[in-house]
């Protein structure tokens, strides 16, 4: 037998040059075709993921299966327990029991907010739903789809903790009007409010309120996922701080700067649907427009890139410079660096630029450096985009202010003991901080110190009063979205614990200390819109979810001329560079006890349940290092243990690392998991710095990564791809390569489908491998969380996974970005072979799967090309505890142990869709069924619908010559088909 | 080499192979008798609830129609127990001393619900829709049976699948015309099986496939 093919960096390099038959691989462990890649292809589930790894010896386990197989057959004799039904006493005028109703909210992150429709279910929030009026358009992300599971995490905090102990609010009150009323004499010279960025026009209200009450106190903000050095840009170039909304309908040529604009930050989902439209294909509609991006980690805007360059963080400002200079805008003179890497793609980004004036758009990533944004902001005046595809407003914050220099100046005053009141009101700064502000120890300095916070946290253990904070749908209070249009966030339910909100903590400051948060945030409102109509005013706001004119007017702002002045020359850095970003799971640390979060897979990466120091294969290979390593970061004496996990496409001489873990009181779901990258996070590097050393100091941590589970055949046709030329010289470029054998080749008779057959099609060309829909999926099908361990082995349930593939060389690959839900083959294999009939074809096309009948064999999923079945080894769902119950969807089967399960497409919405057209004596209607994928999908790169109508837009898109099936040559016709992935590269470069 | 058994055993033999079968046929005999049985479905089976509320009475004797209480019948999967406000609508000015129905003023002065028996009670992987089977012409009474004549509700039906495929297998056998569906005591006017037909096509009733395709009930 033949030794083991382990991963080794040079073999795999040689491997790749000489693998021209290779079109696309899905890891190094692909490439390498390393034994354990080769075994995870050819098998269903990963190998251990049918073994029982507990100790138990297989004799045991046959016992236990005969024996429960004994009382399963016994437990069908068993009468049905008897169940009771709780009537309402009155009910409410509005709700019909067993049907849905939908309620406008929006969930605020940072200076952003995601506009919401939330279904409920007899008063309980069970799903979140776009709201297509507000700026988000009707997407929603992976924080908004996974914050219903917020509301119900069982680990929130759920009572009022002075120093650990249970006290009731009107202790709380007491103790508070005493603070204030010693305030009152000096002026509130020790009072201090941390909060986190404000975007509540309300709070801000209350906050100023309180501070002319008390001149001498402070409002602080710190945040640790902001845009830190775009006001510092701002103020650079054009002389102010200013909000940057980007118009990517009207822009056909983008540059990127580090900037993942599709994915994160504000405003992404709008932007994410921009730029899909301007990238759509179809037929004779072949215009697209064009992305560069530089970028050190790939991110799902570096997926879409025509042209992405891996560059470490620093070496983008570099590639700004020169681009700034190749364009012509003003940069005093400087250029940057000479660098192999983009200098003969400076010419042609910029001709590029040139040729599009005011039709292009020049983005600088929120991490990025002031001058990043600067030279951005210079581009985008030089080229006159501004006005066109970039529009400047006041900033959507409420007092806009330099956070770091706000933390800064709270430490200070701590330190020298001059904070008697400490009011931290949300966020969790003792865990969040910059490291060397020492807000631990500092904290401690200040007399009275209470939190207001969803869990008891990091910060609320060192504070003497820990108040519970109410869900954001628990709560009446107003937030502002990425345009500044603002949104009165209305409860969907009343508090499940004791908690209350920040404007009703607030209010415990002043006079009234006992309003509610309603009266509150409606008297704002009533002083703004003051009128007769106010009350109908209110109502239609409310019930909209956006305030009519309330997006923050356009403002002309200027170039300062000779603003680089100021700047030094741009210098070359040497060394390993760390590059902090937030997580694409848990963001900044928030959703850390987030199950749904720390399952889902990260876009390209897939790891769950963890965080990493993502390095290049050649960085890794320069410090001896390979995935699951464990290396020792050391930075400006701050050390760290973290695994190393190789990624393909990430720029050589840097380590990205991602914030948000290493809580230690996170709850039971994500305490002490990962590590803390905030330990090695300083104010005046926040996002960059030289000066990291890695060091192997172990191996063999447990990285859980989900990219080679359920892999298939990278030597198939998986992604059908050309770029925009080919397509336009040849429109069959797709279906020639393809491999559909004929329909008549089978033994099985056919279906028919007289009414409805239901198909999906996916754009891989606008699929931004955000995952959304993923989490979407899990909301609206219950589907369990299983843990990291089953992870490992294999078990992860989700029923839609989006894979990661490369094309290209290791250092800087192309990725594509492939969504997965099962295909609903016409000739479904796994059909086939059920002994119970438990998966049976619907007389509409569907793969039903029938839980109930299900004993557990599994050979469905082992006949399933796709690897889209999953099986619950175990009983992954929470059958126990109570808050869980709330949030399931009551018309989706809660699954046990031993079941198969899979997506069908969202039958629930189907039957529903279809009973309500078939009560009005109708057809279901194109487009009024959206399964939960295809609902919050930004880039509205899912289409669903009736193929048997020739005019639905799924039926008009399977028509498009880039249409093509995965593995069709299987003759599975599968009714979910994708649509080429299509790039729109720039001639001069790829000459 | 001596014989250990004697050949009189072969009939022991005999009886036990061929006994075997019979008491195996018998097990799976009254395993099927016993899972369709009223014990196992609790089929026929009065339930007691907090107040012994009269299907017979207020339907039969006051004439009330279906919907008065059962609300969302025809527009939501559940035909929706009705709220205690329902009952106070005329209970504030009827019996209103009377004891039975104190459990019904103390729920309407505390604002907790009356906790009903459940009488229908599918399994929690059904997913029966009320409305479409009103709409389509399937009378209340086809599976509630004679509620006009039950004091104390009962499950008239076994509510078993082989129960509702009989009716998915053949609608024309059970639909009757839409203005019927909340008649009890119906008898068609015509023959079940030419009208039965007729308002299958008129109701669009969907084809057998689509009725028994298993995500129609599953999900």
């Amino acid at each position: 037998m033949s030794a083991p093919k382990k991963l080794d960096l040079p073999a795999v390099r040689a491997l790749l040059e000489k693998a021209h038959g290779r079109d696309y691989w899905r890891s190094l462990e692909d490439l390498a075709e390393t034994d354990a890649f080769q075994d995870l292809m050819h098998r269903e589930f990963p190998r251990y993921a049918s073994e029982w790894e507990d100790g138990e010896g297989r004799r045991n386990f046959i016992k236990l299966m005969g024996a429960s197989l004994a009382l399963a057959g016994l437990s069908a004799c068993t009468r049905q327990p008897t169940e009771y039904i709780n009537p309402y006493v009155r009910q409410p005028e509005e709700l019909v029991p067993g049907r849905p109703l939908f309620f406008a909210t929006a969930m605020p992150l940072g200076a952003s907010s995601t506009g919401l429709l939330v279904e409920s279910h007899e008063g309980r929030p069970t799903k979140i739903e776009g709201n297509p009026d507000h700026p988000s358009l009707g997407a929603c992300d992976v924080y908004a789809q996974a914050s219903v599971l917020g509301l119900y995490d069982p680990d929130r905090s759920q009572a009022l903790a002075e120093e650990g102990e249970i006290r009731s609010w009107s202790a709380f009150l007491e103790t508070i009007r005493q603070a204030v009323e010693a305030q009152k004499a000096k002026q509130g010279a020790g009072l201090r409010i941390l909060t986190e960025t404000v975007t509540s026009p309300t709070m801000a209200d209350q906050i100023k309120g309180m501070l002319a009450a008390f001149p001498a106190a402070r409002w602080h903000q710190w945040e640790p996922a902001m845009a830190h050095s775009a006001a510092a840009g701002a103020r650079l170039a054009l002389g102010q701080p200013v909000n940057t909304i980007y118009d990517l309908r009207g822009a056909d040529v983008i540059v990127s700067l580090d900037a993942d604009f599709l994915a994160s930050g504000p405003g992404s989902l709008r932007y994410a649907r921009q730029f899909a439209s301007r990238r759509r294909v179809r037929d004779s509609q072949t215009g697209m427009n064009r992305l560069y991006v530089v970028e050190p980690m790939p991110t799902p805007t570096g997926t879409k890139a025509d042209h992405r360059l891996p560059l470490r963080a620093a070496d983008v400002e570099q590639f700004a410079w020169s681009l700034a200079a190749a364009v012509g805008a003003d940069t005093g003179g400087r250029k940057g660096i000479p660098n192999a890497a983009f200098d003969k793609w400076i010419g042609a980004i910029a001709r590029d630029l040139q040729r599009h004036r005011g039709a292009s758009l020049v983005i600088a990533g929120e991490q990025q450096s002031p001058a990043v944004h600067a030279l951005a902001h210079s581009m985008n005046a030089l080229l006159g985009n501004v006005g066109k595809t970039v529009v400047y407003t006041e900033s959507v914050e409420a007092n806009p202010v330099d956070q770091v220099a706000s933390i800064y100046d709270l430490v200070k005053d701590m330190d020298a003991g001059a904070v008697d009141l400490l009011l931290i009101l949300g966020g969790n700064p003792v865990y969040d901080a910059p490291v060397e502000l020492g807000f631990r120890d500092r904290l401690k300095k200040a007399t009275l110190r209470v939190h207001l916070s969803l869990h008891e946290d990091e910060t609320s253990e060192l504070c003497h009063w820990h108040l519970p904070m109410t869900h954001y749908l628990e709560t009446w209070s107003d937030c502002r979205a990425h345009d500044g249009t603002v949104t009165i966030m209305q409860p969907l339910i009343a508090p499940l614990y004791a908690g209350k909100s920040v404007h009703e903590v607030l209010t415990m400051l002043t006079e009234q200390p006992e309003r509610p948060g309603y009266d509150i945030v409606k008297s704002y409102w009533s002083r703004q819109h003051t009128g007769a109509d106010f009350e109908a005013w209110w109502r239609k706001v409310v019930h909209d979810g956006i305030m009519p004119d309330t997006a923050l007017p356009a403002k002309t702002v200027a170039l300062r001329q000779g603003w680089a002045a100021s700047l030094p020359q741009p210098a070359s850095r040497q060394g390993l560079e760390i590059i902090f970003r937030p997580d694409p799971a848990v963001f900044d640390g928030r959703f850390a006890n987030n199950g749904w979060l720390q399952e889902f897979p990260r876009p390209i990466t897939q790891i769950t349940w963890d965080n990493a120091a993502f390095m290049s294969p050649a960085t890794a290979h320069e410090k001896g290092v390979v995935t699951s390593d464990l290396v020792e970061l050391e930075y400006r004496g701050y050390k760290m243990r973290a695994p190393v996990s190789i990624q393909p496409g990430h720029a050589d001489g840097c380590v990205t690392v991602h914030l948000g873990y290493g809580r230690t009181r996170a709850g039971h779901v994500g305490t002490r998991i990962g590590f803390n990258a905030y330990g090695m996070r300083t104010s005046n590097a926040l996002w960059q710095d030289f000066g990291l050393k890695a060091t192997k100091v172990g191996s063999g941590y447990l990285l859980v990564s989900i990219q080679d589970y359920h892999a298939l055949d990278t030597r198939r046709h998986i992604i059908e791809k050309a770029a925009i030329e080919e397509y336009r010289r040849n429109p069959n470029v797709i279906q020639e390569s393809a491999e559909a054998p004929p329909r008549e080749l089978t033994l099985y008779p056919g279906f028919p489908y007289d009414k409805y057959a239901w198909g999906m099609a996916i754009d891989l060309t606008a699929c931004t491998g955000c995952g959304a829909c993923v989490v979407a999926c899990q909301a609206e099908n219950n589907i369990a969380v299983v843990g990291k361990q089953e992870v490992h082995h294999g078990r992860h349930m989700h029923w839609l996974r989006v894979d990661s593939y490369y094309h290209g060389d290791i250092e800087n690959p192309e990725i594509y970005n492939q969504p997965v839900p099962c295909m609903q083959c016409e000739n479904a294999p796994c059909e086939l072979v059920c002994p119970v009939q438990a998966t049976n074809h619907s007389s509409e096309g569907l793969n039903d799967m029938i839980y109930n009948r299900c004993v557990g064999t599994r050979y469905c999923s082992n006949n399933c090309p796709y690897k889209v079945r999953r099986f619950n080894f175990f009983l992954y769902s929470d059958w126990n505890t109570p808050s869980l119950k709330l949030q399931r969807n009551p018309d989706v089967t809660v699954r046990s142990r031993g079941v198969m399960e899979k997506c069908t497409y969202c039958v629930q919405r189907i039957n529903r869709a279809k009973i309500d057209a078939e009560k009005e004596d109708r057809k279901v209607r194109d487009g009024e069924i959206q399964t939960a994928c295809q609902a919050t999908c930004p880039a509205e790169a899912i289409i669903f619908g009736n193929i048997n109508d020739p005019n639905s837009r799924v039926a008009r898109m399977k028509a498009e010559k880039t249409n093509y099936g995965l593995l069709a040559d299987l003759n599975t016709r599968p009714r979910t088909t994708y649509l080429a992935a299509l790039r729109n590269p720039n001639p001069e470069i790829e000459a | 080499m001596a014989q250990i058994f004697h050949r009189s055993t072969n009939t022991f033999s005999r009886i036990t192979i061929y006994g075997a079968v019979f008491v195996l046929g018998f097990l799976t005999w009254a395993f099927a008798t016993l899972d369709r049985s009223g014990y196992e479905t609790r089929q026929s089976e009065p339930r007691e609830q907090p107040v012994p509320f009269s299907h017979a009475h207020h339907v039969a004797d006051c004439g009330i129609d279906c919907r008065y209480c059962h609300t969302s019948v025809e527009t939501s999967n559940t035909a929706n127990i009705p709220p205690t406000k329902t009952c106070m609508n005329c209970h504030s000015e009827l019996y209103r001393t009377s004891p039975t129905l104190e459990p019904v003023r103390a729920s309407y002065r505390t604002g907790e619900s009356i906790s009903w028996t459940r009488v229908h009670d599918l399994p929690d992987f059904v997913y029966f829709n009320h409305s479409i089977h009103v709409n389509k012409g399937v009378g209340c009474e086809s599976c509630h049976g004679r509620v006009d004549k039950m004091p104390l509700m009962w499950q008239e039906n076994s509510l078993q699948m082989e129960w509702c495929l009989d009716c998915h297998r053949h609608p024309e056998q059970h639909v009757r015309p839409r203005e019927a569906v909340f008649t009890m005591g119906y008898q068609p006017k015509e023959d079940q099986e030419t009208l039965g037909r007729r308002l299958v096509q008129e109701y669009k009733i969907q084809d057998v496939r689509a009725l028994t395709s298993c995500s129609t009930c599953h999900r």
